[in-house]
């Protein structure tokens, strides 16, 4: 698209363009190039002198176990949180949808945790599923669960989930609200002459017109899982208990501030940067195509 | 509804309010911990009714700090604010000027450089943090407002979201602006800004929340306990070692946190829904 008309001049656009490229270059481009130019180095143990080494960096991650433990922690992460703040957000959505009174109010009440940043959602549910003092964690514990998130790793991670879908409902709410309510009555209506019943109008009809939204939702989910709960992981768990619950992202973080090799860092960083650059492709790609009806 | 019933309509509000309850039950007990001092919650049986140390405990939060974060909250909540504001505005700023440039002017390499700002969309913070890191400290700009700021207003979304509504707005108007002999500025200043503002709003919204939930750059870039935000220093009260964990003054100060982006999120709601569907994150 263009515009018919345009003003001419050169210096002025250029100036006005100027303030972003700059922190763009500064910040975006120059660290991300460095870390792409790092990957391929190795440092000596005091940091003076490096050489190019290649894909040794690379390598040498694929042989660390914490790696893949990592990576199995991340998808086990990403598809829970995915799975249920997906359902239980298009299963409140549907209900908000339905002609009733207060549905706007119900819908205040249901958005707001979006605000609240990911360290201090985790804090609120660390709080209440603490094993000694919390109000719904010692009770698990009175009645004999053996519950305690600090040194149990299974624990750890379902702590997270909590907490992170938690947060997530939301967003998702609102996105398949706004999905719900474009698609036609008339479409509905049709299928309620032909003699389908509410659930059946859902799964062949209501469902099968909400996937573009359903399928824009799952990659922000999992862009979400993967990069903001940093703050969650690192609030609740600080990765453990024994790396249990390090994610890929958390581990960047961690190998970066033990002072560990920062070739492998940089090619950690790497690998993430493929990962998202994949995800978004795949999201300008077939969002609005394939997943059409 | 394309049928009458009441069942149905029954189960909609049942499963509503369940789920406004599990949403807001964490924020309650949070509320209710910020009114008891610490041996009453350390016990494990917390009252779900409010005590009565909510005064005590909201002024040493503010003024005076924990005993493991020894800044007082208000000022963490200054440092807070500004980096928010600053995101909010600074994004704002340089991403309306630069969607004018890219829509309103013909000039070389203008589609290099939308691609150039364009790519930016895909990368969070979190991946580049450590070059990201070297480089502000490099700058000198480490404990600073502007290395909090600067790094996180590198981003598209803003430049796409005036791109996208300069492109709704009508050709006419421009050529009508010329025409009556107004400049790049005027149009700019007379014409655009005000038809912008709702836009503008929207994203203040959006960014605004953004800014002030930061963890992971404000965690890397500030040393000086002057220079924590209020998210942050929620982490450092809660440590590994129960005993000296004051949850009454971490979940004062996690209740504190959360006042101003829910707030804006209620009562400029209208506004946070366009923000977040027309940015599409």
């Amino acid at each position: 698209m263009e515009k018919r008309a345009h003003f001419s001049g050169w210096t002025l656009p250029l100036l006005l363009i100027l303030p972003q490229m700059a922190i763009t270059v500064i910040f975006f481009y120059l660290p991300a190039s460095q870390a792409i130019w790092q990957s391929f180095l190795r440092e000596d143990a005091f940091g003076l002198a490096s050489e190019f080494v290649g894909l040794e960096n690379y390598a040498a991650l694929f042989e660390q176990p914490e790696y893949y433990r990592a990576m199995i922690t991340t998808v086990i992460f990403s598809t829970l949180v995915a799975f249920f703040s997906l359902a239980v957000a298009l299963l409140l959505a549907t209900q908000a949808d339905k002609n009733i009174r207060g549905g706007h109010a119900f819908k205040t009440l249901l958005i707001w945790p979006y605000a609240v940043a990911p360290a201090i959602a985790g804090v609120l549910w660390m709080f209440m599923f603490h094993p000694t003092l919390g109000t719904l964690g010692r009770p698990l514990n009175v009645m004999g669960f053996n519950w305690n998130p600090m040194l149990d790793g299974t624990d750890a991670m379902i702590l997270l989930v909590l907490s992170a879908t938690w947060k997530h409902v939301s967003y998702n709410f609102l996105f398949f609200l706004a999905g719900l309510q474009a698609i036609p009555k008339s479409v509905i209506e049709a299928g309620a002459i032909d003699g389908a019943g509410p659930v059946r109008r859902f799964w062949t009809i209501v469902f099968p017109l909400l996937s573009p939204t359903t399928f824009f939702l799952l990659v922000v989910t999992i862009v979400y899982v993967f990069f903001e709960t940093f703050g969650i992981i690192d609030a609740v768990t600080g990765g453990g208990p024994a790396g249990q619950t390090t994610t890929l992202v958390y581990k960047v973080y961690a190998d970066g501030r033990s002072g560990g090799d920062l070739g492998l860092s940089a090619a950690q960083s790497v690998i993430l940067m493929v990962i998202v650059i994949a995800l978004t492709a795949i999201q300008f790609r077939y969002v609005e195509r394939k997943v059409q009806y | 509804m394309v049928e009458n019933r009441p069942f149905a309509q029954f189960m909609a509000y049942l499963t509503l309010a369940i789920g406004v309850v599990v949403v807001a039950f964490p924020v309650y007990l949070a509320i209710m911990a910020s009114t008891f001092d610490t041996a009453t919650i350390i016990n494990g049986n917390m009252p779900l009714t409010p005590g009565n140390q909510a005064a005590e405990n909201y002024t040493r939060a503010l003024f005076y700090g924990g005993k493991l974060a020894r800044e007082p909250v208000s000022m963490m909540m200054v440092n807070s604010m500004i980096m928010a504001l600053g995101i909010a505005f600074g994004k704002i700023l340089i991403s309306i000027i630069s969607a004018y440039a890219v829509v309103y002017f013909k000039f070389p390499f203008r589609k290099t450089a939308f691609w150039v700002i364009f790519i930016t969309l895909m990368l969070p913070v979190e991946v580049r943090i450590y070059p990201t890191y070297k480089i502000v400290a490099d700058l000198g700009l480490l404990d600073t407002y502007t290395g909090l700021i600067m790094p996180l207003i590198a981003s598209a979304t803003g430049t796409l979201l005036f791109r996208q509504f300069f492109m709704t707005v009508p050709d006419e108007l421009l050529e009508a602006s010329k025409i009556d002999g107004a400049g790049a500025f005027r149009f700019f200043k007379d014409t655009l800004l005000p038809l912008s503002m709702t836009t503008i709003a929207a994203l203040f919204v959006i960014q605004f929340i953004y800014g002030w939930n930061q963890y992971l750059w404000p965690l890397l870039i500030t040393t000086k306990s002057s220079m924590q935000t209020i998210v942050i220093g929620i982490k450092k009260m809660i440590t590994t070692t129960d005993a000296l964990t004051e949850w009454q003054i971490a979940m004062t100060t996690a209740v504190l946190a959360m006042v101003p982006p829910v707030l804006v999120v209620i009562f400029m709601q209208r506004l946070f829904v366009k923000g977040l569907v027309e940015t599409e994150k």
